[in-house]
């Protein structure tokens, strides 16, 4: 049974949905009772990290992914749920991530040629780095959606696969049972449904 | 490498798209959810949804739909018609919208859009705008294009980026419905002046049309049609096969 947190950041419907859409038993809560009987969990998140780190600590949502993370559990953290998995975040600021993957959270803004414009938002292609788990469904190439202005960088360690935007921008991590995607698995058509049920099941 | 943008448009009215389609093989050719996914399994990127009802039954009917729809297609949602207020923000991205496309509502109110995006992010604020020629100077039109509203087109856009659209559909009144192309003397001077997304909408009446809109102006992320699409006249899987022979980057 996959669990959704909810911490009160964003709109979990469609991420519900898509792995309702691939035959997964899915349910949406912010209750660690709950939550601690799911099998796997996804962190989602939008908006910005600061705000999104402090509701998840003030909701006691964070003591629930470290159990999950370190009973083994598959935790697959969405965009800037998989940005608040690395150590910290330079955005507006310095902040403090989970800590459970090495790497930083840094603007893309600087990074680029600047004709590339911010947010990178649309379809970009993968680029594996290494065999992962999460992505072993997937071929190298594949289109999924991105929406995002900061990326993970410092995280070869867990760096799973990239996409090309200027330059190579974090897409997907995994290290054991943490892994996360920078795009939207949920909003990625028949590519992204395929990694929500490689997710689901493995 | 990201991709250009391919995006359907689909008119509802009180539940059902308006101005029909000729597809085969589709049971219900006005369904809103079955047209949907007719194009999401045939390579659209992206979905627009225009609510044109007047009535709040209809409106009611329509938050319905785009629940069925969002619960159907996992590719991106934009969805526009009487957005007026934060709560018609809030009532879309309830169902399942990722972006909302404010309009006419932004022009009557000019804050709508710095509010939307301070509680949504930017990414979900769609500023689109029909423009249209009035003695050599680009003008925004309301109300559907019926009502000169005098403002300059080129700042009122730049002004709802400033406020926090992060993407822009800019549809031209001139070459709407003409089929001729996309009026990309008015992209490029959207394109000059914005460093967000331009979706090129208005004018397109074949393949052609959208090889030369990605040649001519490689600042363009999508092309935005309708009757094209929803007549058979283009399928978008034919259509991205034009694009790739012609080194545009498409999602295939």
């Amino acid at each position: 049974m996959v669990g959704i947190i909810d911490y009160g950041v964003g709109n979990l419907f469609s991420l519900r949905s898509s792995l309702e859409a691939v035959g997964a038993e899915v349910f949406v809560s912010g209750d660690a009772a709950e939550l601690a009987r799911a099998d796997r969990l996804v962190l989602p998140g939008v908006g910005a990290f600061e705000d999104a780190a402090c509701k998840l600590r003030q909701t006691g949502m964070d003591k629930v992914v470290y159990a999950a993370a370190e009973q083994g559990k598959p935790l697959l953290g969405i965009c800037l749920g998989m940005q608040m998995l690395f150590e910290e975040s330079h955005e507006y600021g310095c902040h403090k991530g989970l800590g459970l993957l090495k790497g930083q959270v840094v603007a893309m803004e600087g990074m680029l040629p600047p004709v590339l414009k911010i947010p990178h938002i649309g379809w970009n292609s993968l680029q594996k780095q290494r065999e992962s788990r999460i992505l072993s469904e997937i071929s190298e190439g594949d289109f999924v959606y991105f929406v995002h202005s900061f990326h993970a960088v410092g995280c070869e360690a867990s760096l799973a696969a990239t996409t090309q935007y200027g330059i190579p921008i974090t897409a997907a991590v995994e290290q054991g049972n943490v892994m996360g995607c920078q795009f939207h698995p949920e909003k990625s058509g028949g590519v992204g449904l395929a990694i929500l049920k490689t997710f689901s099941r493995m | 490498m990201i991709t250009k943008r391919i995006i359907p448009c689909l008119d509802v009215r009180n539940g059902r798209v308006v101005k029909g389609v000729n597809f085969g093989g589709l049971c219900d050719v006005s369904s809103p959810v079955e047209l949907g996914k007719f194009y999401s399994d045939n390579g659209a990127d992206e979905l627009v949804f225009y609510d044109i009802t007047a009535s709040a039954e209809g409106r009611a009917l329509f938050t319905d739909i785009l629940t069925e729809v969002a619960r159907t297609i996992f590719i991106p949602l934009t969805v526009g018609g009487g957005i007026n207020t934060l709560e018609d923000f809030d009532r879309v991205l309830k169902c399942g919208a990722d972006k909302v496309s404010v309009n006419s509502g932004a022009i009557r109110d000019p804050s709508l859009i710095g509010a939307a995006a301070k509680r949504y992010g930017d990414q979900c604020v769609v500023i689109s705008a029909d423009v249209k020629r009035v003695e050599g100077v680009f003008r925004v039109f309301a109300k559907g294009g019926r009502e000169n509203t005098g403002m300059e087109a080129i700042s009122w856009i730049k002004r709802c980026v400033d406020s926090g659209a992060g993407e822009v559909v800019l549809n031209s009144i001139d070459t709407d419905g003409v089929k001729k192309g996309f009026d990309l003397e008015m992209l490029e001077a959207v394109c000059d002046a914005v460093n967000v997304p331009v979706i090129a909408s208005g004018g397109a009446g074949c393949k052609q049309d959208f090889v030369e809109l990605f040649h001519r102006l490689p600042k363009v992320d999508a092309g935005l049609a309708a009757s094209i699409f929803h007549f058979g006249e283009v399928t978008i899987p034919e259509l991205k096969r034009t694009l790739r022979e012609n080194n545009i980057t498409v999602r295939l």
